[in-house]
């Protein structure tokens, strides 16, 4: 592999292991507050534990996106510095942006979130999750303008070589990020409604085997008590509860994501047809979307390629909204991209070994079409398990079937491929490009760069490959240490995050000692490390 | 000269004086887990003082290197790129030393917190003497051709410069947080913090005074050679109200050193952002290193807003968070699970609530 191959792997690997952490955290961390403000509002016990029980949860996730946050941003200067100084002049507003006015509101109430449920007001306490909340959207909002800048410039100016910002607003109100930015938090919702639901399954399904919950005569379910700290009947509710806006969660947001899915569907197959034609494996102008194509789908020319179920019209719905208007195969659109933007890459320094090459404007097809499936296919799977599963709980049981609980459990993962397989699709499908140029733009069409000229000319292939070794060593650790951590918290049930219930038999009691700030001054934190 | 540039030069070296007060006293806290504190109980005392803050004291390393690629891509293009394996050290070092805080004690057993104690020690002498080096470098030269690429190899970066500037912020972050254990923490603890402190700062500022000398021997001016003095004069009162007892005021002139420090520093290195060792003609400036003044504008406008409101909250946090922490304030450790043995338990003696909690085939009412 030369030097531009393992960047691109390293920014590959870190950006989809970062992206694990990053949609639990704004899912779950939306959830979270929503369900403390259920507590705030209505002081029951239940809201407490779940706040409690899924704020643990959403911490030990937390952390993992902050670390792993870092390196996104070192690497751009490190591995990519001519993209850095290609871009920097638009492309860093908005990350730095990001970081002040997003990563200091998220880190610092999130601070006093953790730390103050003694010290501050219960308002106050609730207010300043929100806060940190709302601040992580807006990072999410802030990377996804600096992203949808590279599918889609805006708002910029060619000086000496280099784009120039003309028009923040034009950049700020990209509509490339309009539609990514709900599809990205719709996407994060999903991975959050997952989650709910597949743990809260098991919980309940674990209750029902320990023996504490039985079923009556009439197929309903009799929550019992167990003498042990947290297993008592407040412990069912929190976990019905918590199934139910699982469930609920993960349906809104499939509706979500395929709402604005449409819409950036039909906005890419105008600003990068090349990458849409990919996604469809379509080598032909036609109007079906293939169910499944097969041939090689890795070779550059696009001839061998067989659509073998495809359904007629619906290509050309999710392109224009109709059934008729045929849309542009890769074929027809390669000779534009020659002729726009030439054959062969220039013979500038700055492309080392690949200068003169040929260029392959055609994305590695196999990624963009199965990335493009699986991104839906996993999306959808997330969303009917959350209607089967509301309709299986309707009477409040879970079924004693070890395996819908070990589906529902791994059925967590679904929304994440989803994530994952739309973020490689995007990515990938832009190739060669790493600012892609659009060919509906007015006037500033040669706004492009390729992904070749874009890597440091000064660093060697052989400190890429430390890092890429290393970075995905200590993630690969940090990945077990985090799930085995998460299990355990799992397992552990509602006094796992609440070892004051172990303490109160009376559950009111630990209500009380969280109601407000701790004027006596001398007793023991109500967190700490 | 130009305006923008010129704020945007002067705002990020408010941030990196900011990140370096901040962050300085936790990646200090960090270190002295293995240096200074004798048991577990004297390390969660101290992991609660800098618990709800650290992290919001992160950022600013993030604000300041996000503020340098919007203001000055070049500057940021090529300082990163050519410190790439020692930014490396540092970016393991901080995943690893924010996951260990998150992660030490969630799991009751000594092996595990050990584990994580070196994880934040080794990972916050890392970091700060990664990033001291690099503050170094970026203000003495590095082996930058006409592109801004680092010329000579992966460890061509290095000189002397880097290690006064590592060692510079490792010994200033040492005794930045002694002065902040003495200041925030009650009972033992805060009495050794301040003895320790006495004994430390007058050796422990001398990297830093190294790092400053050399730069303004290389490009000083007569203000930035008043603001060393001043440096001085902030160390001798901080020493001196530390002996007198007077531990709030000893931490701020601890940190009013380490502005005239870093004030001296980056003013002196004004206008150029990276000196090239190869040829002057290739030194990186305010004027050939900058974003439009575009861009530079809008920044200005968000930054004049942004940044007065994140000081403010921060400041906030520090308030709210303001008792001085003992170990009468810890818990006992929460890696208690209680539910994990319930299996057992239950399947062996029916609970409490009687007809309930029967067996399945006995439905209860």
């Amino acid at each position: 592999m030369d030097a531009l191959e393992i960047a691109r792997w390293q920014f590959g690997i870190t950006t989809v292991y970062h992206f694990m952490m990053v949609p639990l955290t704004i899912g779950l961390g939306l959830v979270v507050a929503i369900i403390q403000t259920f507590w705030y509002r209505t002081g029951k016990a239940e809201y407490l534990r779940m706040t409690k029980f899924w704020g643990k949860l959403f911490l030990i996730n937390f952390i993992m996106g902050v670390a792993t946050g870092i390196v996104q941003e070192f690497q751009f200067g490190m591995a990519w510095s001519e993209y850095s100084r290609f871009v920097g002049d638009v492309f860093g507003a908005p990350l730095a942006l990001e970081a002040l006015l997003a990563f200091f509101v998220e880190s610092t109430f999130l601070g006093l979130w953790i730390f103050g449920w003694k010290q501050l007001k219960r308002g106050v306490h609730l207010a300043c999750l929100w806060i940190a909340v709302i601040g992580s959207v807006f990072s999410a909002y802030f990377i996804i303008v600096a992203n949808s800048w590279m599918q889609h410039p805006v708002g910029v100016e060619m000086v000496d070589g280099r784009p120039v910002m003309t028009d923040a607003w034009a950049v700020f109100t990209n509509n490339t990020a309009l539609v990514a930015v709900p599809h990205t938090l719709f996407g994060a919702l999903a991975v959050a409604g997952a989650f709910l639901l597949g743990i809260a399954w098991y919980h309940l399904w674990r209750r029902r085997h320990d023996g504490i919950d039985v079923v009556g005569a009439d197929g309903k379910l009799i929550p019992g008590e167990a003498a042990i700290p947290g297993r008592d009947e407040a412990d069912y509710t929190v976990w019905m509860r918590s199934l139910r806006i699982g469930a609920v969660v993960a349906m809104i947001s499939f509706a979500g994501t395929a709402i604005t899915g449409d819409l950036q569907g039909k906005l890419m197959f105008e600003q990068q047809p090349m990458k849409m034609a990919a996604a469809e494996a379509a080598c032909h102008d036609g109007t079906g979307f293939s169910v499944l194509s097969v041939g090689n789908l890795g070779a550059s020319n696009c001839d061998d390629i067989v659509a073998v179920i495809e359904v007629p019209g619906i290509l050309s719905f999710l392109a224009k909204g109709d059934f008729t208007t045929e849309v542009k195969g890769v074929n027809s659109l390669l000779g534009e991209y020659k002729e726009k933007y030439g054959t062969h890459l220039p013979d500038n320094p700055l492309y080392g070994e690949r200068a003169g090459q040929e260029i392959q404007y055609v994305p590695v097809m196999e990624v963009t079409y199965w990335g493009f499936r699986m991104m839906i296919g996993f999306g959808g799977i997330a969303a009917l398990a959350a209607l089967l599963a509301l309709w299986v709980t309707r009477k409040g049981v879970v079924p004693q079937s070890r395996w819908l609980m070990r589906l529902a459990v791994f059925g967590i993962l679904a929304p994440f491929g989803a994530n994952a397989a739309g973020w490689i699709f995007t990515e990938m499908g832009r190739q060669p490009f790493v600012v892609a140029p659009n060919p509906d733009m007015n006037g500033i069409d040669q706004v492009f760069m390729f992904t070749a000229a874009a890597v440091s000319p000064g660093v060697s292939a052989g400190e890429l490959m430390t890092s890429l070794v290393v970075l995905t060593a200590i993630y690969a650790v940090l990945l077990v240490v985090e799930v085995k951590l998460l299990v355990k918290y799992i397992r552990g049930g509602v006094a796992s995050a609440m070892p004051e219930l172990a303490h109160a038999k009376d559950s009111d009691q630990h209500d009380k000692s969280d109601d407000g700030p701790d004027k006596s001054g001398d007793d023991v934190l109500a967190f700490a490390y | 000269m130009e305006l923008l540039p010129t704020i945007w030069f002067v705002a990020i070296a408010v941030l990196w004086t900011g990140y370096l007060f901040l962050e300085g006293f936790d990646l200090g806290v960090g270190m002295l887990m293995k240096l200074f504190a004798r048991n577990n109980t004297d390390r969660r005392v101290l992991l609660n003082t800098i618990g709800p803050v650290w992290d919001g004291n992160e950022v600013w390393l993030l604000t300041a290197a996000g503020a340098t690629f919007a203001a000055f891509p070049l500057w940021y293009a090529s300082l990163f790129s050519a410190l790439y394996l020692p930014l490396l050290c540092v970016l393991a070092a901080l995943i690893f030393r924010a996951v260990a805080f998150e992660y030490r004690g969630k799991v009751d057993s000594a092996r595990w917190r050990n584990r994580w104690d070196w994880a934040i020690a080794v990972g916050s002498f890392v970091a700060a003497f990664g990033i001291g080096a690099a503050l170094a470098l970026t203000t003495t030269g590095l082996p930058l051709n006409d592109n801004g690429d680092r010329v000579g190899g992966p460890m061509s970066w290095f000189s002397g410069y880097a290690l006064l500037g590592g060692f510079g912020v490792v010994a200033f972050a040492l005794v930045h947080a002694l002065a902040f254990l003495a200041l925030k923490t009650d009972g033992d603890v805060r009495h050794r913090a301040r003895r320790w402190f006495v004994r430390l700062v007058p050796v422990a500022v001398l990297p830093m005074f190294g790092w400053m000398l050399a730069v303004q021997f290389l490009s000083g001016k007569p203000w930035t050679w008043a603001l060393v003095a001043a440096a001085v004069v902030a160390v001798v009162l901080a020493w001196q109200l530390a002996r007198a007892g007077s531990e709030g005021r000893a931490f701020g002139a601890l940190g009013a050193f380490i502005v005239c420090a870093t004030a001296s520093i980056f003013g002196a290195a004004f206008p150029v952002v990276i000196p090239s060792t190869i040829d002057p003609a290739f030194n990186l400036t305010i004027s050939n290193a900058s974003s439009s003044d575009y861009t530079l504008g809008l920044m200005s406008i968000v930054a004049a807003v942004g940044l007065p409101l994140v000081i403010a909250y921060q400041s906030w946090t520090y308030w709210v968070f303001r008792r001085r922490v003992s170990a009468a304030h810890i818990p006992e450790a929460h890696g208690f699970l209680p539910a994990i043995a319930a299996k057992v338990l239950v399947s062996k003696e029916p609970g409490p609530a009687g007809t309930q909690s029967g067996k399945p085939t006995h439905p209860g009412a």
